[in-house]
């Protein structure tokens, strides 16, 4: 079988042009740098490009084998920074048992997933979930590839399978010492049907996993060639800017295309609406600057609908007003919590509040289309471009077999990535646009003003304490918001972004965003109750790195710092004592074995000059509807200057690997990357609501860590359970808020209750 | 029409002088290595060198750099071979990558200018953003490049 899918003329031609037509482009390297580039990258500057050749043979859906025994292994997961790309290889090729050095990578082709019946199984990027739902397949794939290779092999030599060995991609017949290279049987193994599938290895068998492995595409990120979405440029292409209704959900009212049609370089004016794309228009020309420019000057009116009064203020207010409304949904109820509550002497009660966040990836959103009569074709760096080539498809009318999209590498995603409201917009503009491909640019101001935003939320927490200090009785009540309100005709399957508005599942109640972390307490409390309101705004929610943690995480862990202070005891040993004294929790001692590990780590308890404290934080990432935990244990040690300035001074992040961790570099960074975001949005993020729309725009009102901010991080790996992890793409972000607060408590005496500490006076003296 | 000379080359393009130098760089001449991310030279993802010192090219009117000498990403050396590439292949310093174009245009002309920074030399200079947060690794990656250039 040849690896050279048929492309269509149409593909043929773009590809030729792109590649071999640099130079008529512009573009200033010569082919020759680019394919210099990918030999050391190891996959192409245009991920969705093969670098197999002619002569390649594939054997199985994601392996490709060259005569010169180079492997291309294809991954469907999106390249965000995580390192996927690599830890997909990885997966793979620790069962193939070929050469690591004479690795390559590339996209899966999107289309054809679609064409063959899923045949990649699952196109997404979410969830933490590429390890966790992606290594029981990729190992088969590559185990399924070494057998029909080996098999292949006992044919040619007509020896039994059993006698031969394999290393590195060289089979050998060890009673007559003959060899043959993967490169040589693979033609053969193409062919071979296996009669059952062979066993994959477990954990402890893994050699080339669990050790740290430099990343495939960082050669392309130093030298410019990798292509974001952003990058891409087709022949013939025009650029749009485009604006939606700046209040959410509403309409263009009217606007002055001829005032901007004479302007330079401009091509047309378009509208587009439907259903979950938000309604507005775009300036098409021969390039972005023109289209900006000529947008920024058209006069556009909008129909605000109902919501252009509607401000984030009024959200919170109404939603403290909801703390106290009957009706809440119980999620948990164990013994007698209000009777006890009322009756206790000593009740501790705080309101806490989170805002809105935005994602704020570095590359503005994009996208670029075509469609023309027999198909369309985008260019996009997507989280889920399974769902996106669907969506694609509604907007344009077309079959899913016709749509082809190009994966690019994704400038930062964080969740926001995967939600096609990119895809939507830029679909419902060039199918305007009489075939021509057009790339769709938003300014960094739009790309801020329209994101599915991590949702707000308020909680009350109320505990009474026993003579020994330990909670008798505890109520959390959340009012919040759903987490995927625009995009929740959107939800993939396990894996893909789920929507919180799914009804109940397996006896677990729904709204599982909402109520994550808080739904089974880790610590011991005789009588506890848990109830939530759900409410929702007209603001676009979605998935927001560690999904549900980073407010409800800041809530509990903050909360039990505060009980932790009301009844004397140290926090860090307060909550080894809750932890042990809970015989229902089954990660109980592995949590206490992070949290040490935490303690430990950081010299928790050691004398701090005054203005400095630490703060501990710890829980896991367990869902409703799975079993899989990552746990991670945090402490800060933090400076609060006396005018009040917050100096994170150190982050001690301890993390439970489980049995392995498919490429420890790729984690560790995962988890410094983690710690920033936390951080950014602990300090100084927040997005507010006025008039219907939202206020903030660019890196000055909406700013992210500097280097200058970062604190000293140190991830220390604890082998505290035996099953393999949930994930590492997003797991530690809920801890690093509680841990900051605690630790400012712990320095200057002030409890934050609410985020971000920019709207607070942290001064002391 | 404008006179550019990028990366050694010199291109004529038709482009309103006021147009920013990032968009001439990106669409007109075609290098996309250099990034557009805030448009308000907030966050230095589009830095490229003129006449050897770092500038923010999306708000810089291609007029005003007529006739210098620009380098981008994709001219700072033959082959990726600038201290600063090895250094951060060595140290895996991207994630996502979108920011690192203009993180090593802005350390390269930071260690042209001082070929051994200190970290209060670095901290200073470079203001450029990154959202993965690879900054400490970018400082590693910068003490390292100082290295490699002292032994070259």
């Amino acid at each position: 079988m040849s690896t050279n899918r048929e492309i269509s003329r149409r593909e043929f031609v773009v590809t030729a042009a792109t590649v071999g037509g640099g130079l008529a482009l512009g573009l200033s390297f010569p082919k020759s740098d680019v394919l210099r580039a990918a030999e050391i990258a190891k996959l192409s500057g245009r991920p969705w490009e093969s670098l197999a050749g002619r002569n390649d043979i594939e054997v199985g859906p994601w392996v490709v084998i060259a005569p010169d025994d180079t492997v291309t292994i294809r991954v469907g997961q999106s390249e965000m920074g995580q390192g996927v790309i690599t830890s997909c290889a990885k997966m793979l090729v620790e069962e193939l048992e070929c050469d690591w050095s004479k690795v390559r990578a590339e996209y899966v082709s999107v289309n054809r997933h679609f064409r063959e019946n899923k045949v990649y199984k699952r196109l997404n990027t979410t969830s933490s979930s590429s390890v966790r739902l992606g290594r029981p397949y990729l190992q088969q794939a590559g185990a399924s590839a070494r057998e029909r290779l080996m098999a292949a092999a006992a044919q040619t030599w007509g020896v039994p399978r059993a006698e031969l060995t394999v290393k590195d991609g060289v089979i050998t017949h060890k009673l007559t010492g003959r060899t043959l290279r993967y490169g040589q049987v693979a033609e053969k193994a193409a062919a071979i049907k296996l009669p059952a599938e062979p066993k994959i290895k477990t954990p402890d068998q893994y050699t080339l996993m669990k050790k740290p492995t430099k990343l495939l595409d960082t050669p392309l990120k130093v030298d410019g060639s990798a292509t974001y979405g952003i990058d891409v440029r087709v022949p013939g292409m025009l650029y749009a800017a485009a604006n939606a209704s700046p209040v959410f959900k509403g309409k263009v009212k009217s606007y002055d295309a001829d005032s901007v049609k004479r302007r330079p370089g401009v091509h047309s004016v378009v509208e587009f609406s439907g259903e979950e794309i938000e309604a507005g228009v775009a300036v098409v020309a021969d390039s972005y600057w023109h289209a900006r420019t000529a947008l920024d000057a058209m006069p556009i009116e909008w129909d605000e609908g109902t919501h252009g009064n509607d401000t984030s203020e009024e959200f919170f207010k109404s939603s403290r007003a909801t703390l106290d409304e009957p009706g809440a949904k119980v999620v948990t109820m164990k013994g007698d919590p209000e009777g006890v509550l009322k009756n206790a002497s000593q009740v501790v009660e705080a309101v806490y509040e989170v805002p809105y966040l935005d994602h704020t990836v570095m590359e503005p959103f994009n996208c670029t289309a075509q469609v023309t009569a027999d198909r369309v074709d985008i260019w996009v760096g997507s989280q889920d471009p399974e769902n996106a080539t669907i969506d694609a498809a509604k907007v344009a009318g077309f079959p899913v077999e016709k749509i082809y999209l190009h994966n690019c590498f994704l400038g930062g995603g964080f969740g926001r990535r995967g939600n096609q409201d990119d895809v939507r917009q830029a679909v419902a503009i060039a199918k305007q646009l009489g075939g021509r491909p057009v790339k769709v640019i938003w300014s960094r101001e739009e790309t801020t003003r329209h994101g599915y935003y991590r949702p707000m939320r308020v909680s009350r927490f109320r505990a009474s304490l026993g003579p020994d200090g330990m909670p008798l009785a505890w109520h959390t009540r959340v009012v919040g918001m759903d987490e995927a309100v625009f995009a929740s005709k959107l939800v993939a399957a396990e894996g893909g972004l789920v929507s919180n508005t799914r009804a109940s599942k397996n006896g677990e109640p729904g709204d599982e965003q909402l109520i994550r972390g808080l739904h089974k307490l880790p610590y011991f409390v005789p009588n506890q109750l848990f109830d939530y309101h759900l409410r929702n705004t007209h603001v676009p929610t979605g998935p927001w790195t560690s999904v549900g943690r980073s407010q409800n995480e800041f809530f509990l862990e903050t909360f039990v710092d505060e009980l932790a202070h009301a009844a004397g005891r140290d926090p860090y040993l307060y909550r080894r004592a809750l932890l042990e004294t809970n015989a229902e929790f089954p990660f109980a001692k592995a949590w206490t074995e992070v949290l040490g590990a935490a303690a430990e780590q950081s010299d928790w308890g050691r004398k701090l000059p005054a203005g400095t404290g630490m703060g501990i934080a710890i829980g896991d990432s367990r869902r409703l509807s799975r079993t899989e935990i990552t746990i991670i244990g945090v402490v800060a040690t933090v400076t609060v200057s006396k005018k009040g300035e917050v100096r994170v001074e150190r982050m001690d992040v301890a993390v439970d690997t489980g049995p392995f961790l498919v490429n420890p570099l790729a984690a560790e960074r995962q988890v410094e990357m983690q710690v920033t975001m936390g951080l950014a949005a602990a300090l100084r993020q927040e997005i507010t609501i006025e008039k219907g729309r939202v206020v903030q725009s660019n890196f000055d009102d909406y700013p992210l860590l500097r280097a200058t901010e970062m604190p000293e991080i140190s991830v220390h790996w604890v082998r505290a359970t035996d099953d393999p992890i949930a994930g590492i793409g997003e797991e530690a972000v809920g801890w690093v808020a509680p841990a900051v607060c605690n630790a400012i408590f712990a320095a200057t005496g002030k409890r934050i209750r609410s985020l971000p500490l920019k709207n607070h006076d942290l001064s002391w003296s | 029409m404008l006179s550019l000379k990028v990366n050694r080359k010199t291109y004529s393009v038709d482009v309103e002088p006021e147009t920013p130098l990032l968009w001439v760089i990106r669409d007109t001449i075609g290098l996309t290595g250099t990034k557009f991310s805030c448009g308000k030279a907030l966050c230095g993802a589009c830095t490229v060198h003129v006449n050897g010192k770092p500038v923010r090219s999306c708000v810089l009117p291609a007029s005003l750099a007529a006739g210098q000498e620009i380098t981008t990403i994709e001219g700072l050396s033959p082959n990726a071979q600038h201290p600063a590439q090895i250094a951060w292949r060595e140290a895996d310093v991207p994630e996502c990558g979108y920011c690192q174009s203009g993180q090593i245009m802005a350390a390269a002309a930071l260690l042209a200018n001082k070929p051994n920074p200190t970290d209060a030399d670095i901290e200073r200079e470079i203001t450029n953003l990154c959202r993965c947060g690879t900054y400490l690794r970018i400082r590693q990656a910068i003490h390292r490049a100082a290295q490699i250039a002292a032994k070259a």
